[in-house]
């Protein structure tokens, strides 16, 4: 997917000053973040929880190459064929590939962020290979003209029951809808033709099992278990980094998983898919790909940056993130929105690429708070900004007022003089007023609200002047 | 006791009063208060900007200026926390103040922490009433545990009426130089917070974070509230009505 990630300042302004995005962010504000609160404290020991899951993805990822080798090694013993991708490109050719070795018309997909990454469905469109996206928000996005995900587990969160109602209204030709149970059964009688229908699957994967040569697919809506048993072909396509070594970590991350995410203690289908239908078996595919997708994980390995590659992709920094819940995903440019977006999206697709995007945080740690693995979002935003700044990558100007006022703060008399002249213009822009409405200084402050005045007089001399 | 205040630039430059009003609170509490006379900024704005360089000059100079006393208190939690628990990541690479940035950072504290957990003040000087609500700033709260000590100074006001907002805990949308790089989303923000604190009826909206408190207050003039007023915890507890 091609990123608009250096678009942020202008995407953001658009998306404030959308009035139906900006009601739709307001309902859906509370409900992920409320659910949670009480779903966790249905765990005894939530913190210790976090805890081992942090050290077992840590266990993980300092030793991917081997857990990588040992998944391999098992699932091809299973009868699956492990596939590797470099990056979006080579993801496309090989499901492009599988699609034509097997005389592939139609793939349905349930929810994979890594064919977004890839830009999947428009290269599988060009191959003549239609795909249906399952999971029904995806399906709502693909219909509306192929619109991005704003969410990376709520996919069409920005949207509303009006949008939606208006857009099946005018795809399916149908009479329109307003209740959400007709909705969804439209969306089920369509799509339940595909299912019939097509001859792949495409999924993503939550896990690989490295213990049994599995992928961990954690859903809600059913479709993951069509799009991967009723087609003869499934294509799992996964980061590298989802490996765990065995089921018991499954199972202490599924404990934090459905909760952070969506306040659920379970989700509705929590399914472990091993190896190709075999002799005796009533259901699965004839052929199970796993392509296992690196585009920028492998470099991270062993970088300052290695806690992000923890992440379970639950999506609870997002819901907590003041910016996130104000302005959306799609603001944000890329795959990934939110706090860990901000992190991964420099980091997958170039730090020069998303200047923005690591200042795009009140750095109020909400997100490090209800992150399940522990990972530092605020700190690893810091440390992207000092990348930047290491890289030259920031504004002049910027840098230029960094320097002067380090310098002038380290030498207190000179930061007596400035300060002894700048409240004093600030007391006279008030003007005997509370605030200051434009400031010169600082144009970004003043757009949206007003700068107060100060007292008129600073507390070194005032505190000089009691002394004395 | 003897403290050393660290003012903060934020306090020096717009609201002295939150200063005097400190040293109020740590005299009724027996402290010997000193001002350490040279002292500027704490050098987070430079650090969480990435200017890794120019926050080691400044942290170097306050540890410099505040190692020798017994206790240093900030009114702010943000700057508090700056200097205990940054410091010694910005001087991870130099021994010898990487120590003394250790040595320094156990001694730091955020005012109303110190009131309650070290000092232990008895009573609070002044004789503030009405409704209030309080914000809790996101670096106070979730890295210094500021939570319950500000509600404890505030209990000791007989006429303080305490009601709590709904989202205390959510960010007001300041975040230093976020204000200045993404100022309607900051400002947008800041709107959830203001509505949220003046549901509650409150007629001051408290806090102990001066940077969160020009936000709210700049955001709540823009409204048109030219009455709630916001204030820091320090003069409240110290103000004398």
């Amino acid at each position: 997917m091609e990123s608009r990630a250096r678009r942020f300042k202008s995407n953001s302004e658009a998306a404030l000053a959308n009035p139906v995005l900006q009601g739709n962010m307001r309902t859906a504000k509370g409900k992920f973040v409320d659910k949670r609160a009480i779903s966790i404290k249905e765990i005894d020991d939530f913190e210790g929880t976090r805890e081992a899951a942090k050290a077992l993805r840590n266990r993980v990822i300092e030793n991917l190459d081997l857990w990588l080798e040992k998944f391999e090694e098992i699932a091809t013993a299973r009868g699956a064929t492990v596939l590797w991708a470099k990056d979006g490109a080579e993801i496309c050719r090989h499901v492009v590939d599988i699609g034509k070795q097997h005389g592939i018309k139609k793939a349905v997909k349930s929810k994979s962020m890594l064919s977004e990454e890839a830009g999947l469905n428009l290269a599988l469109e060009a191959a003549g290979i239609q795909p249906v996206e399952t999971d029904l928000g995806e399906y709502i996005l693909q219909i509306n003209n192929n619109e991005p995900p704003s969410h990376i587990i709520a996919p069409v969160v920005h949207k509303g029951l009006d949008e939606v109602a208006d857009l099946f209204h005018k795809v399916h030709k149908t009479p329109r809808k307003t209740e959400i149970p007709a909705l969804t059964r439209e969306a089920r009688e369509v799509l339940r033709e595909h299912f019939l229908t097509a001859e792949m699957g495409i999924s993503g994967g939550n896990f690989l099992v490295a213990e049994t040569g599995s992928v961990a697919l954690v859903t809600n809506e059913g479709n993951g278990r069509m799009v991967t048993t009723l087609p003869r072909v499934h294509v799992v396509i996964t980061g590298i980094e989802k490996v765990i070594p065995t089921l018991e970590d499954l199972s202490t991350l599924m404990r934090l998983l459905p909760r952070s995410a969506t306040g659920q203690s379970i989700s509705n289908y929590v399914s472990v898919l091993t190896g190709t239908k075999a002799a005796g078996d009533l259901d699965g595919p004839e052929h199970l790909y796993f392509i296992l997708v690196d585009n920028g994980r492998a470099d991270v390995v062993g970088s300052e940056f290695q806690d992000m590659l923890r992440c379970i992709r639950c999506g609870a920094c997002m819901n907590h993130c003041p910016v996130y819940q104000t302005i959306g995903g799609h603001a944000y440019g890329w795959v990934y929105p939110g706090p860990m977006g901000s992190v991964l999206t420099p980091l997958y697709t170039g730090i020069e690429n998303a200047i923005d995007l690591p200042h795009a945080a009140t750095l109020c740690n909400q997100c490090g708070v209800v992150c399940p693995v522990k990972i530092p979002l605020p700190e690893l935003l810091r440390k992207l900004r000092e990348k930047q700044v290491e890289k030259n990558l920031r504004p002049w100007f910027e840098r230029v007022a960094f320097r002067l006022w380090a310098w002038v703060a380290s030498c207190p008399t000179l930061y007596g003089i400035g300060t002894w002249f700048a409240v004093r213009y600030l007391k006279w822009l008030a003007g005997g007023n509370q605030t200051i409405p434009i400031l010169g200084a600082a144009p970004e402050w003043t757009r949206g609200r007003d700068f107060p005045a100060p007292e008129g007089k600073t507390f070194r001399e005032l505190y000089a002047g009691r002394k004395s | 006791m003897r403290v050393a205040l660290f003012v903060t630039c934020l306090v020096d430059l717009m609201r002295p009063r939150i200063g005097f009003a400190a040293i109020e609170l740590l005299e009724a509490a027996d402290c010997e208060v000193i001002v350490p006379a040279a002292q500027t900024c704490c050098g987070q704005p430079a650090w969480n900007s990435g200017d890794r360089a120019a926050a080691a000059k400044l942290a170097k100079k306050v540890i410099a200026e505040f190692e020798g006393h017994e206790y240093v208190v900030a009114p702010s939690g943000s700057c508090a926390d700056h200097i205990r628990t940054e410091y010694p990541v910005i001087l991870a690479d130099e021994p010898d103040w990487y120590a003394r940035a250790v040595a320094l950072g156990s001694r730091v504290y955020e005012l109303t922490d110190f009131l309650v957990n070290v000092a232990k003040l008895v009573s609070v000087p002044g004789n503030f009433a009405g409704r209030i609500t309080y914000h809790d700033s996101c670096t106070g709260l979730r890295s210094l545990g500021i939570k319950a000590q500000p509600r404890a100074l505030l209990a000791k006001l007989s006429g303080v009426d305490l009601q709590e907002m709904n989202g205390a805990e959510e960010c007001c949308g300041f975040g230093g130089t976020f204000s200045v790089k993404f100022g309607e989303v900051s400002a947008a923000i800041a709107e959830r917070k203001c509505n949220n604190a003046c549901a509650t009826g409150a007629s001051a909206i408290v806090g102990g974070d001066l940077g969160c408190l020009l936000n709210i207050e700049g955001k709540l003039r823009r409204m048109g509230d030219t009455q709630t007023r916001v204030m820091h915890i320090a003069e409240v507890l110290a103000a004398k009505e």
